[in-house]
C-alpha cells in the first residue's frame, strides 16, 4: 500500500481515537442522561470516521458507504428509543440525574 | 491533506466543546456541528451518499430529537418565555438586516464569478452493493426500524397509562 495512504489512515485513526476518548469521557463523567446520549453519539461518530477512512484507503469506498448507511439507520432508531426512555424517566422521577435511577426494580 | 487535517482538528475542537459546554442546548448544537464537519470529511473521502445520510439524519433529525428532549424535560413558564422573547428581540434586532444584506451580497458575488456547482461524484456501485451484496443489511434495517416504531408506540402507551 502507498505510504501516503498509510499516513492518511494513521492520522484519521489518531483523530478517531481522540473522538472516541472524548465520547467515552462524556459518558463516564456526566450524570445527565441527555449528556450520556450525546457521548454515545460521539462514539458513533468516531466509528463512522474510521470506517470512512478505511474504505478510502483500502479502495472499498462503496462497501464502507453501505456499512455507514446501515449504521446511521441503527443510530437513528437507537436515539429515538433512548430519547423516549429519557422522557419517561423524567416524567417518573422529575429529574435527568443518573443517580436517581440506580434502584431499578426490573 | 492539509485541508483534511484542518477538518479533523475542527472536528476534535467541536466535539470537545460539545462535551465541555455547560448548557445542554449548546451541547446539542455542538453535536450537530461535529456531524456537519464529519459530513464534509466524508464528501472529501468520496463517500458522498453516506455523507448525505449523515447530514440529513445525524445533523438534522438527531439534533431535532435532542432539542425536543431538552425542551420537554426543561420546560419554561409562560412568563419566562415572554421575558426570553423580549430580551432576544432586543439583543438580535440586527439579524434580519444582516441576513438580507448577506443574501444580496452573496447572490451578486455568485453572478459576477459565474460560479457553477461542481459535479458530485457518485458511484453507482453503492446501490448495487447495498441491494445485492448486503441484502441482509437491508433486512436488518427494516427489522430495526419496525422495532424502533414498536418501541416508541409501547413507550408512549406506558406514559399515557401512567399519566
Amino acid at each position: 500500500m502507498d505510504s501516503q495512504l498509510i499516513s492518511l489512515f494513521l492520522s484519521f485513526g489518531l483523530f478517531a481515537s481522540l473522538l472516541f476518548i472524548i465520547g467515552f469521557f462524556c459518558i463516564l463523567v456526566s450524570f445527565n442522561l441527555v449528556r450520556v446520549l450525546i457521548g454515545v453519539e460521539l462514539l458513533i461518530k468516531a466509528v463512522t470516521l474510521i470506517i470512512v477512512a478505511a474504505g478510502y484507503v483500502s479502495g472499498h469506498v462503496q462497501l464502507a458507504q453501505s456499512l455507514i448507511i446501515t449504521m446511521i439507520v441503527i443510530e437513528a432508531v437507537i436515539m429515538t428509543i433512548a430519547v423516549g426512555i429519557v422522557v419517561g424517566i423524567h416524567r417518573k422521577t422529575n429529574s435527568l440525574d443518573v443517580r436517581n435511577i440506580r434502584n431499578l426494580k426490573g | 491533506m492539509h485541508l483534511n487535517l484542518f477538518l479533523l482538528i475542527a472536528l476534535t475542537i467541536a466535539s470537545i466543546w460539545t462535551v465541555m459546554t455547560r448548557s445542554l442546548i449548546r451541547s446539542a448544537i455542538g453535536l450537530a456541528l461535529t456531524s456537519a464537519i464529519l459530513t464534509v470529511i466524508m464528501f472529501r473521502l468520496n463517500s458522498s451518499l453516506a455523507a448525505v445520510f449523515e447530514l440529513s439524519v445525524c445533523t438534522g433529525l438527531i439534533s431535532v430529537l435532542f432539542v425536543s428532549v431538552i425542551s420537554l424535560t426543561q420546560p419554561q413558564t409562560s412568563k419566562e418565555i415572554i421575558q426570553h422573547m423580549k430580551s432576544r428581540l432586543a439583543r438580535f434586532w440586527y439579524l434580519p438586516i444582516l441576513v438580507i444584506v448577506l443574501g444580496v451580497g452573496i447572490s451578486v458575488l455568485i453572478m459576477k464569478l459565474k460560479f457553477a456547482p461542481t459535479q458530485i461524484h457518485l458511484e453507482p456501485d453503492v446501490r448495487i452493493i447495498l441491494w445485492h451484496l448486503r441484502k441482509f443489511d437491508i433486512l436488518g434495517q427494516i427489522v430495526i426500524l419496525l422495532a424502533g416504531a414498536f418501541g416508541v408506540v409501547i413507550l408512549f402507551r406506558e406514559s399515557e397509562k401512567n399519566g
